[in-house]
């Protein structure tokens, strides 16, 4: 039996059963991580020494999750452990406070095993723009993980952890886990507290679980979700037990498939793929149907622009005033704002700031912000009407396979594209899956998207279970590190 | 032309901060002072991932702003982002209103010179955050911030630009203070800053409807310097046309020492604040029934205890407005009278020795050091006769440098008042036998000398004798001689 191969229900099982211990579990994981991490590069801060003490500690009564180790992406703010948000900015930033989920996570007696990498701030498709490193694909190291969560991706394809938070403002949770063939979950907005998480865009912003498999994922939403006074956006509604949707039966199920999502830019084997896995639902006896959601094509422009002006706003506060980085060349205050700035962001951070400080400039409002406002709730205005005739949006999750390390990066708006299918989502606050649904020839793994409705986790946690075991990806394909 | 042919038109950003226990988005509490850096967290540090929460208190104390001021309450209304770079402002950006403020047309009434009723709107009041306050070279080169009062919570009261002239303006400011006091928003202490107004001025020629172009005077802090700063602003824009220039709209720092006013910024350097709502805020809904509910329960106004000041206390209207125009001397007048039951001299006191003390002062009636008790037996003691009216004079200023019990500040100077008839008769034929020309006149009818003499008997026994005995024994001894 190999440990870091096991999902969590499966080693909360053997703990029970006390076939394994916390000591085995933490001991295998630290070996792997040893082992994977020259190849991966999907930390930036391991906590293997600190894990290990905790191990020795737990005696199995600190909460249901006792002794299970996680990852957590590094714009998640831990108590005492530093938060880079993968960011020169932020290099050597120790939060004085865990955020909302940290404090879920530390009740249910997880051990956190390290931060994970990302692009910087959250901003990006492929974990490149980190300030620190490039993640790997597990799959196939020439490739990216995506992003912006790549380092929670990786490290749970790798086996380096079982599972692991991730955030996701426009896909940065479903495109890395559609990349790297695991199970990423964005969340309705407002289902689980933004307390703690460095934000990118405030309006779109959701930590959501990144995991092996659906049952997993079911879980680890258990844990995060929830009201939080903290967070005046989270929604204040009654909890559900997530894994209670895991049932193996789509029968009746309606779901919808917008055409638009399988048009130009979709790479042939992802389209027939998905077109496969149509035919898998149906099989199952879900009802598919095609439909237009024609609004889809003004969402990724509409999302750059929400997403760009609010990052601008809220990432005025790294001024080098306070905490972060602060240049060592100035004469006056101009100059600490200019240099820290300057010197401290990376490209990609500067191109948004500057897009979306453009767009809220007076002169520009009406045109950019506000009219992009306009389609966000007509945006949502669509979906609420796909949503009166199916249970379910199944969309591919990416339009390609995780694609070379360095062949986008220097082509922002070949990057941007990334997110094609996955930002509408945002936009309308819904909750949406990515599952892997098989391979392309070259071994690469393809995802699958389901969209559902507010705060209807549980459907798509359904429907996903279900195909999952329908066509037991795990059994049959596994990330070979290839070099 | 002359300044007679022009007429000034102002308008008022008063900034008040609401006296809640906690900030506006934080639980750190906003008591003014305290080390630096006592009172914040790290929400209103603006550490990375935290969140602001609304503080419903600030939102209810700006709803009964609104309705104390006549305006209308927005059922939705939102808080926006005002984003500008300053190392006092932690988030880089301030958590304020724009185009949906929580109270829009009001009005309040205010008497201009002519002792003219005049109505000065109120376009709208939102709800802000204060940001924190640099210290500047006490430790040597460099500034140091103090986040204290960053996230204090603020309300923002626009005028419309109905005032014409520097009274008008405090009038309206005194009026807007007294309101916010009577309602127990805000302690409204202008030396702690915590009431401060934006002015703006333009002048335009009478007759003419088209606004001038204004220039904006910002964080006045006193009712002198705003007076000062809108005579010397008004003046320089009418010297300035008159002499062929154009006025420029600037934003102008008043500098109370030199008299003058300065430029703020250059036009290069013109703030684009790029508002846009903040997406970490949720839409500020209030019910029918909640804003009912606060105008029901809000405290007597001043328009209100004027009337009743007239009717119960039998004040003279210009006295009613004076005492009702400060809370602080509303309740003083209020209490001392309850402990004295002597409304007019209480009154009396009240407008004549301590407001001219404050005047000369240059102070605030909230800053009156003395209780009310203390103002009441004061009165008691002149009204038992133990001390004279030129005592008690003496009795208050020494309430101001050092409040205690006016019984005690008389034993300990000595300065009970005389009303032994044995003591007073050898003061009074002391007087008379050095004053010899005085009885003189008296007998040949100036009757002024009579006061002389008394003011010479005060002289001899340090302002203690009974002015009443010395009256009536000086006209019994003159009849003697």
């Amino acid at each position: 039996m190999n440990i870091t191969e096991l999902t969590v229900h499966e080693l909360k099982d053997k703990l029970k059963n006390k076939e394994i211990s916390v000591m085995d579990i933490t001991n295998s994981y630290i070996d792997r991580i040893n082992d994977k991490e020259k190849d991966v590069q999907a930390f930036v801060t391991t906590l293997t020494q600190e894990a290990l003490e905790q191990a020795k500690n737990i005696s199995g009564e600190e909460g249901e999750y006792a002794g299970i180790p996680i990852g957590i992406k590094d714009n998640i703010c831990t108590k005492g452990i530093k938060t880079t948000c993968s960011s020169k900015m932020l290099e050597n930033f120790v939060a004085p406070y865990d955020a909302s989920v940290m404090e879920k996570i530390n009740q249910s007696g997880m051990i956190t095993l390290g931060k994970l990498n990302m692009d910087e701030f959250a901003m990006g498709a492929s974990t490149e723009y980190s300030y620190f490193k490039k993640t790997r694909n597990p799959w196939n190291l020439n490739t990216v993980p995506g992003g912006s969560s790549g380092g929670s991706a990786a490290a749970v394809a790798a086996g380096m952890v079982p599972w692991a938070l991730g955030s996701d403002t426009g896909g940065s949770i479903r495109q890395p886990a559609s990349f790297c063939g695991v199970v990423g979950l964005k969340p309705t907005y407002g289902l689980v507290s933004r307390y703690g998480l460095v934000a990118f865009a405030s309006s779109l912003d959701q930590i959501g679980p990144i995991t092996k498999d659906v049952e997993d994922a079911a879980m680890l939403l258990n844990i995060i979700a929830g009201h939080d006074e903290k967070d005046t956006t989270s929604e204040n509604i009654e909890k559900k037990d997530y894994t209670k949707a895991l049932i193996q039966d789509v029968k009746g199920m309606k779901i919808g498939v917008p055409r638009e999502y399988f048009g130009e830019g979709i790479n042939p084997e992802v389209k027939a793929k998905l077109e496969e896995s149509i035919q898998t639902y149906k099989k199952m006896g879900a009802e598919v149907e095609e439909f237009s959601l024609d609004i889809a094509e003004y969402a990724l422009a509409t999302y750059y622009i929400i997403a760009c002006a609010e990052a601008s706003s809220n990432l005025g506060r790294f001024d080098g005033i306070r905490y972060g980085y602060r240049t060592k060349n100035f004469k006056n205050l101009k100059d600490i704002y200019r240099n820290s700035r300057t010197e401290g962001f990376g490209a990609e951070v500067k191109r948004r700031i500057i897009l979306g400080t453009y767009v809220l400039s007076s002169g520009y409002y009406d045109a950019y912000y506000k009219k992009a406002q306009q389609v966000r709730t007509l945006v949502k205005k669509e979906f609420d009407k796909a949503f009166e005739k199916y249970d379910l949006i199944l969309t591919p999750t990416s339009p390609t396979v995780a694609f070379e390390i360095g062949t986008r990066s220097n082509n922002p708006l070949e990057m941007y594209l990334a997110d094609i299918c996955t930002v509408s989502v945002n936009i309308a606050g819904l909750p949406a899956i990515s599952i892997p649904c098989g391979v392309n020839s070259d071994n690469m793994p393809i995802g699958m998207q389901l969209i559902g409705n507010k705060f209807e986790e549980d459907k798509i946690l359904r429907a996903a279970y279900a195909f999952e075991k329908e066509i037991k990806f795990r059994d049959n394909y596994k990330p070979e590190f290839r070099k | 032309m002359s300044k007679n042919d022009y007429e000034i038109v102002m308008g008022l950003e008063v900034h008040a901060e609401l006296s809640t226990k906690t900030k506006i988005f934080c639980s750190c509490p906003t008591e003014f002072g305290g080390e630096p850096n006592t009172h914040c967290c790290p929400i209103c540090m603006a550490m990375p991932g935290t969140l602001p929460v609304l503080n419903e208190k600030v939102v209810e104390y700006a709803v009964k702003a609104g309705l104390a001021t006549n305006c209308e309450i927005a059922r939705n209304s939102k808080n926006d982002r005002k984003n500008y770079f300053y190392p006092d402002l932690p988030k880089a950006y301030q958590i304020s209103q724009y185009d949906m403020p929580l109270c829009e047309h009001g009005n309040v009434e205010i008497q201009n010179e002519n002792g003219e009723k005049t109505v000065i709107g109120i376009t709208r009041i939102h709800i802000e955050e204060d940001a924190g306050k640099l210290n500047h070279n006490e430790f040597g080169a460099g500034s140091l911030v103090d986040l204290n009062r960053a996230g204090v919570p603020l309300i923002e009261i626009v005028s419309e630009p109905d005032l014409r002239s520097a009274y008008e303006v405090e009038q309206y400011l005194r009026k807007i203070k007294s309101i916010l006091e009577y309602i127990e928003v805000s302690d409204c202490k202008m030396q702690e800053g915590s009431l401060r107004a934006d002015v703006n001025v333009s002048v335009r020629k009478k007759g003419e409807t088209k606004f001038g172009t204004r220039t904006e005077m910002k964080n006045m802090n006193s009712f002198r310097s705003i007076v000062r700063a809108i005579e010397y602003e008004s003046q320089r824009q009418i010297d300035l046309i008159e002499d062929g220039g154009i006025v420029e709209q600037e934003t102008l720092r008043w500098d109370d020492i030199s008299g003058r006013t300065f430029s703020m910024r250059d036009k290069e350097d013109a703030q684009d604040y790029r508002y846009f709502p903040d997406p970490d805020l949720v839409t500020i809904r209030l019910s029918e029934e909640y804003i009912e509910n606060i105008k029901n329960n809000l405290p007597e106004l001043p328009e209100s205890r004027r009337k009743r000041y007239i009717e119960e206390y039998k004040l003279s209207e210009h006295d009613a407005n004076l005492l009702t125009g400060s809370k602080y001397l509303s309740d003083l007048f209020e209490e001392a009278t309850n402990k004295c039951n002597n409304a007019k001299m209480v009154s009396n006191w009240i407008l004549s020795d301590i407001s001219r003390i404050l005047n000369e002062k240059e102070i605030e009636p909230d800053q009156i050091p003395f209780t009310a008790e203390e103002l009441a037996e004061t009165i008691k003691l002149i009204e038992k006769g133990t001390i004279s009216s030129a005592i008690a004079k003496k009795v208050v200023e020494e309430l101001f440098k050092d409040p205690k019990d006016p019984n005690e500040i008389i034993k300990e100077k000595g300065w009970i008042q005389i009303s032994d008839e044995g003591v007073i008769k050898e003061v009074v034929l002391k007087v008379l036998d050095n004053n010899s020309q005085s009885v003189a006149d008296y007998k040949a009818g100036k009757d002024k000398a009579l006061g002389f003499l008394v003011g010479q008997a005060m002289k001899e026994t340090k302002g203690k004798a009974n002015p009443q005995m010395l009256n009536k024994m000086f006209i019994e001894e003159i009849k003697k001689r």
